[in-house]
């Protein structure tokens, strides 16, 4: 890694970002991973009490995407998009009390780690383990937009495996048939679960999908964080033009396993350190700033600093906060009526047992 | 005013909230220039044009889905289902996630999906379902199932305004057969609320959509030939259930044909019986018995089809049951 002192750039920045900017990734990328390190620690000290899902190696692909979003775009975020929910405004507070199940949650405890949205001021959806469903509700919003004659665009995730679903092929042709402003990105980690990507698809290159669709389709180098901004901002800039639908097939590596107990047996032997001995997004965009774009070490070490200090601070203040009502569970479902009842066999009980058991695992092997 | 049939109540329906929301569009397949598989939908693409009245790929999932990504942004989709048989291509965004968006993520969900349901037209296993109940077991959906060219109109308009996902069910036997003069202005009927669609003293029949003319048509003939006051309940809305109207027609008759179209076992009936179980067991003088279809997939031929479904002579001959017992 190129430590120099500050100098003048010795290459134009990309993409007509700013020096800030590229500062910026690179500490929206820290914080991902960081975040993710200390949800590890509270999932060991048993207080995030579900399944943790992490997005290591994959920082570059969720961050440099997002970022080519504004405010006013909607973006609906997968389980490795930690990167992309931060980036488009989620904070550090809300995911350590998510996945510690707090009652003041975004989901009020109802829901489990990421998954959470805000579509009112941020404009991210939240997410649902059924794969592939996002696409065709992203259609539908996109097309709100089209039909409204806003000026705003929709991006969606999806895994390699999720190409597979019947709902990500529905929702992709009923976007570009439609002329949605969206932009879909096939996050390609190589392996969905255990299963990798050749068992899931006959096709050597999944953005070849497109034009099965009529539609634009590009391969990325997913680990670069710029290339990674720059090939999505494209397709997001040919969206907001009426250009339709673009799907990206963002490369990279899942280096954790499908979520935290997952063994990852089924890795051939040496693949996992190769990917991060040589293609480190992290490592390597440290290498682009403190080299080709001169940053010096020390400013990046000071953003470190500081994610280090948002992180201990939002732990601080998730750990205070208390685990939700019980009786807040039947709320809710309906506008009208706005509640459940409460069985006869329950009626007049504020609890249904003494203490929350946390359970071992979810029966998920845990070799 | 001129009598309407039930598909034409719908139609007005459709067109009248069209007219008052401009957030609301239909989507669906072959609903534009063709106007529907049933001219449900004949018209408006004229009247609305083409942003506010979609045809859309083969692709329940795919429509569906975006109804509700179109919902979450504050229009109103209505989705036509050719018929409601292809419901099940939508299962997963339905149960998964539309049902649970409000809970779950704080999301409204206001569309409604809407399609031709039923059998008794020689439609087979695939044009002649009732699919109800797989949806009744799934908290965020509402269920309605109406009977005549009034409440289709009124349930309609209401479900349109309906803050959540509203299925709505309109049977195919009943669309052109059933006419009738609908209330003037802008006829809206409550969700969640049955109607007593005849009075009885003796006896109830609780049931909803084309059952309902069957069990009235049993309740002429038991009161010519029998004797018997015949109460008919209509429930009209099944999810959220007027447990209020069941527990009084129990109350006032002590007896409880519980009559329906769809297969018996794991249908509507069921959860019926069990809530009159729960709520007014020591009103009950006779079990609650039920009438519906045999547990079969629905098949073609007259003969078969006309053996499988609930007739209604099987009414008859169950309240006979009932009341001599």
């Amino acid at each position: 890694m190129a430590a120099t002192a500050a100098v003048a750039p010795t290459t134009d920045i990309p993409a007509g970002l700013t020096r800030d900017q590229l500062l910026e990734l690179y500490y929206w990328m820290r914080l991902t991973r960081t975040l993710e390190e200390r949800l590890v620690n509270l999932y060991r000290q048993t207080k995030v009490v579900g399944g943790l899902f992490r997005s290591l190696g994959q920082e570059a692909c969720a961050v440099g995407s997002a970022y080519a979003l504004r405010r006013e775009d909607v973006l609906s975020p997968l389980i490795r998009n930690l990167g992309s929910m931060l980036v488009k405004g989620a904070t550090p507070l809300e995911v350590l009390r998510q996945y510690m199940a707090k009652g003041d949650s975004p989901t009020r405890g109802r829901e489990l780690n990421i998954h959470f949205g805000d579509l009112e001021d941020r404009n991210f959806v939240g997410q649902i383990s059924h794969l592939g469903d996002l696409v065709p509700v992203m259609a539908g919003i996109t097309l709100s937009f089209r039909l409204r004659g806003e000026e705003r665009v929709g991006l969606v995730y999806v895994g390699d495996g999720a190409t597979s679903t019947g709902a990500f092929h529905e929702g992709i042709n009923f976007a570009a048939v439609q002329h949605c402003p969206l932009v879909v990105i096939v996050e390609n980690n190589g392996y969905a679960y255990s299963t990798p990507t050749a068992r899931q698809c006959a096709a050597e290159r999944l953005a070849d999908k497109a034009a099965g669709y009529g539609i634009a389709g590009v391969r990325a180098d997913g680990n670069d964080v710029l290339e990674a901004y720059r090939v999505t901002k494209e397709a997001v800039d040919r969206a907001r033009r009426g250009g339709g639908v673009t799907l990206v097939e963002l490369m990279t590596y899942r280096r954790k396993g499908h979520a935290e107990h997952d063994n990852q047996s089924y890795v051939p032997a040496g693949e996992i350190e190769r990917w991060a001995a040589e293609n480190d997004p992290i490592d390597r965009y440290i290498a682009a700033l403190t080299g080709r774009y001169g940053v010096a070490a020390s400013e990046l070490e000071a953003l470190d600093a500081r994610v280090r200090a948002e992180v201990d601070a939002a732990t601080d203040e998730a750990e205070r906060s208390p685990f939700p009502e019980p009786t807040d569970g039947l709320g809710g479902v309906y506008a009208d009526p706005p509640s459940a009842p409460v069985l006869w066999y329950r009626q007049g009980f504020a609890r249904a047992v003494d203490r929350n058991e946390r359970a071992q695992g979810w029966g998920t092997f845990n070799g | 005013m001129a009598e309407v049939t039930l598909l034409e109540a719908v139609r007005e329906a459709l067109a009248e909230e069209m007219e008052r929301d401009e957030n609301v569009f239909c989507m669906g397949e072959d609903i534009g220039a063709y106007g529907g598989a049933f001219k449900a939908t004949d018209g408006l693409l004229q009247r609305f044009g083409e942003r506010r009245v979609i045809d859309t790929p083969i692709s329940e999932a795919g429509f569906i889905g975006a109804a509700a990504g179109a919902a979450h942004m504050g229009l109103r989709p209505v989705c036509e289902l050719q018929f409601i048989d292809f419901i099940s291509c939508a299962y997963d965004l339905l149960t998964n996630y539309v049902a649970t968006a409000r809970y779950r993520a704080f999301l409204p969900c206001p569309m409604v999906v809407r399609g031709p349901s039923g059998g008794y037209v020689r439609g087979g296993p695939f044009h002649s379902q009732n699919p109800e109940a797989a949806f009744l077991h799934t908290p965020g959906l509402k269920i309605v199932y109406p009977s005549t060219p009034s409440d289709a109109k009124g349930l309609l308009k209401s479900a349109i305004r309906d803050d959540d996902c509203v299925l709505f069910f309109e049977h195919k036997y009943l669309y052109r057969r059933i006419k009738e003069t609908l209330p003037a202005g802008d006829h809206t009927v409550p969700i969640g609320r049955a109607r007593v669609a005849r009075e009885g003293k003796d006896l109830s029949i609780i049931t909803y959509a084309a059952t309902v003319w069957k069990s009235l048509e049993a309740a002429e003939q038991l009161e010519r030939e029998d004797g018997l006051s015949v109460e008919v309940l209509d429930l009209r809305t099944l999810q959220p259930m007027d447990d209020a109207a069941i527990v009084a027609t129990v109350k006032k008759t002590n007896r409880v044909l519980v009559v329906h179209e769809d297969t018996v076992t794991g249908g509507i009936g069921g959860e019926i019986t069990a809530r009159i179980n729960e709520l007014a067991f020591e009103w009950l003088d006779a079990p609650v018995r039920r009438v519906a279809a045999h547990d079969v997939p629905l098949p073609y031929a007259p003969a078969l089809e006309d053996f499988v479904l609930p007739q209604t002579s099987d009414i008859v001959r169950a309240v006979r049951w009932l009341a001599a017992y």
